[in-house]
């Protein structure tokens, strides 16, 4: 076991999954329950390990699966602390009931999705399917481009979560960043706890002395409204993001927003992408924008709450749009991003952008510099007036 | 030790209002639980379940402790966090009182859909007292068996027809199955009983590390019966042997009730609805082997509480 604690700060390489158990350790959460899954399996065997170690003071609950690991973190939220897990792909999947309620009872869970593709065929290699599958079920979900965001999204997400009383999920992709090993800056132990602060819920299960009940049966007199509370929350939720960017800028001098404009503002044609694959991207744009072509990039950091608005502006004079997704909604139409983004322009009246849908690397299938030029290649073509379909979605990089 | 005179003086801490059946077997013991807990600081968790959507319909409750439930499988899980997040804060000094959890669930949100979350809880040993209020199937979403429902019993998913009449197969002894996993306390009762359940809740929460009791509890709904027979049948169930009353202390084995004399187990299935088929002349033969199953159970349990006291 690799045990690497920089109380101080420092800048040092890790893997995605180490640089996130610092954090853990950083943060040091009341309670812990997580299962075993690849590849998120690294980050509790290295949480694990501090605490055999007694370098942390931490609970941790080894939980006989996923469904019991979001429960018991439910359960840990609700009677006071702060609670934390971390999982991956079919872990995912296997907490799915237990995810929409720990955003339905308002309970500031952060959790460490580690992306996998789901099952079947079973693949152990990233993608986006598993937390896509979650969009919906009212957990903020913050994505990661390294291991250096992954870490900087941990800590943020703590007091995201905290403030705008949602749970949240900070990913990053299977192998590509859990795996990798990268340079990143770890901050010292004090401005880390600084920044987080202390956790004192207003209400909680352990308070003997204001007793009460969470998780009544809600019928049709009541259940509208707070759901409706929920959907309020999350988008109440997006100037606390925004807050705690700034703030986390100003104690460790890295700028976080909705999302990372890469050479976008005068481009006319660019791709929309998420995760580690936006850095093959820039290296793309660059590439172009040396030959003099108008390229640029639009990395989504915050894909819920959606900045719907935000994104159909800075995309509104944009000639070509490729979106890619790395996963399949198997809805017969588009995969996710490209829908969500599709409806920001239209309801926001921008209708000139013509917009494809890419979806690429599903099971951790390799994307390449060569394939993302031609997705440029094509973009360039549209933007010029030649027709492409952009009704279907287009598959790289697959036998058909 | 609690007796009815101290009972009678007893603060309510699961209060009337509530929106169970007459005669509900699970209002009962809940009550009963509440009362063993004299005045000791608890959080209590629920499975999804009779219990549970007919105590706390928003925006009454009528629990005057803390009360939580999230889902259906998890229980045990639940309160495992709850209890994690005690010890946590208490070891940071955030809290200071002693405090007590106890888990409940149904027969199917502990034997069946919550058996893993359970055993996995047991196995960690958890500082908690689980309680299966168990009527034998599932009776929220309208008395479908369940793996604990016992043979012979007609329910809607195991109904009478021209191939069957009830359930075909034996019920899963959860008592048994969770005393495998050697935790310091498992108990067998009835809400019949009340000075033998309370006395083996105060027992349980008496004890360091996890603790389980498996409570028969009559569902006048889907046992098909008169309301006001709910104790009564609760007490034959005990007096046939149907549902002996015992405890597991560190692996030794101890029946709490003795019934003189053994009572048959017709005593018991004729006063209700679920067996009323098994009276028919070509069912006798069902009736009878629930007897042989009953007989055999029963003297074995008798030879390992004696064989179990021999090793002390």
């Amino acid at each position: 076991m690799i045990k690497t604690v920089y109380p101080t700060g420092k800048i040092v390489a890790k893997t995605g999954n180490e640089a996130i158990a610092e954090a853990m350790r950083q943060i040091e959460p009341d309670v812990v329950a997580a299962y075993p899954i690849t590849p998120a399996t690294e980050i509790m065997q290295i949480f694990s390990q501090f605490i055999a170690d007694g370098i942390i003071g931490s609970e941790y609950i080894a939980v006989e699966s996923e469904h019991s690991a979001m429960s018991a973190t439910i359960a840990a939220s609700a009677a006071g602390a702060r609670a934390m897990t971390g999982t991956s792909s079919q872990g995912l999947a296997f907490m799915w009931e237990m995810l929409y309620i720990a955003s339905g009872l308002r309970l500031p869970i952060v959790m460490a999705e580690v992306n996998r593709a789901i099952s079947a065929p079973i693949n152990i290699h990233g993608d986006h399917s598993d937390s896509m599958g979650t969009r919906d079920s009212g957990w903020i979900q913050l994505y990661s481009e390294n291991s250096q965001e992954a870490y900087d999204n941990m800590i943020q997400a703590i007091r995201i979560s905290e403030k705008a009383k949602l749970p949240v999920m900070v990913t990053t992709d299977g192998f590509v960043i859990s795996h990798c090993m990268e340079v990143v800056e770890i901050y010292p132990d004090k401005d880390v706890k600084a920044f987080i602060g202390d956790y004192n819920p207003d209400r909680y299960l352990l308070d003997i002395k204001h007793p009460y009940t969470l998780g009544a049966i809600d019928l049709q007199d009541y259940y509208f409204e707070h759901r409706y509370q929920l959907s309020k929350a999350i988008e109440d939720s997006k100037n606390i993001i925004l807050n705690v960017s700034k703030d986390f800028f100003n104690s460790f001098k890295r700028k976080y927003d909705f999302y990372e404009k890469y050479m976008l503002d005068d481009a006319e044609i660019a791709i929309v992408v998420i995760g580690s694959t936006a850095g093959t991207v820039k290296l793309v744009v660059k590439e172009l924008r040396n030959k003099g072509i108008k390229a640029g990039l639009l990395k989504i950091r915050v894909y819920r709450p959606f900045p719907s608005k935000q994104i159909a502006k800075e995309l509104a004079s944009i000639k070509a749009i490729a979106i890619m997704d790395k996963s399949d909604s198997c809805s017969g139409a588009f995969a996710p991003i490209y829908s969500d983004i599709v409806a920001s322009l239209y309801s926001n009246g921008i209708v000139k952008p013509k917009v494809l849908n890419c979806v690429y690397g599903l099971g951790g299938r390799d994307i390449t510099i060569k394939q993302i030029i031609n997705i440029y290649e094509i973009l360039i073509k549209i933007a010029s007036g030649i027709k492409y379909p952009t009704n279907i979605i287009n598959y790289i990089n697959v036998r058909k | 030790m609690i007796n009815l005179k101290s009972l009678s003086k007893f603060t309510e801490r699961f209060v009337s209002g509530h929106r169970l059946c007459p005669g509900c077997g699970a209002g009962i013991m809940a009550r009963q639980v509440l009362m063993a807990v004299e005045k000791k600081s608890i959080v209590i968790t629920s499975a999804t379940g009779c219990l549970e959507v007919s105590t706390t319909v928003f925006p009454y409750t009528a629990w005057k402790d803390s009360f939580f439930h999230s889902a259906f499988a998890n229980s045990a899980a639940t309160c495992s966090g709850i209890e994690s997040a005690y010890n946590s804060l208490k070891k940071k000094g955030k809290i200071k009182s002693e405090m007590k959890f106890i888990a409940f669930g149904g027969d199917g949100g502990t034997g069946d859909i919550g058996l893993q979350a359970l055993s996995g809880a047991l196995e960690r040993q958890h500082n908690m007292l689980y309680i299966c209020y168990n009527n034998e199937a599932y009776m929220n979403t309208g008395v479908q068996r369940s793996g604990l429902t016992p043979k012979g019993a007609s329910t809607t998913t195991a109904p009478i027809g021209v191939f069957s009449q009830g359930k075909v197969q034996n019920s899963k002894d959860l008592t048994q199955i969770v005393a495998a996993h050697d935790i310091p306390y498992v108990a067998q009762s009835n809400i019949g009983h009340w000075h033998d359940f309370i006395r083996k809740v105060q027992k349980a929460l008496s004890i360091k590390g996890p603790s389980f009791i498996n409570v028969l509890t009559p569902c006048r709904l889907g046992w098909n019966y008169k309301s006001e027979y709910t104790m009564a049948i609760a007490r034959l169930a005990n007096e046939t042997c149907i549902w002996p009353s015992y405890e597991v202390e560190k692996g030794i084995y101890k029946i709490s009730i003795n019934p003189n004399p053994k009572k048959p187990v017709i005593d018991f299935l004729k006063l209700q609805g679920r067996f009323k088929h098994l009276f028919k002349k070509d069912n006798i033969h069902i009736i009878n082997k629930i007897q042989k199953d009953v007989d055999l159970k029963w003297n074995n349990l008798k030879k390992k509480e004696r064989i179990t006291a021999e090793s002390i």
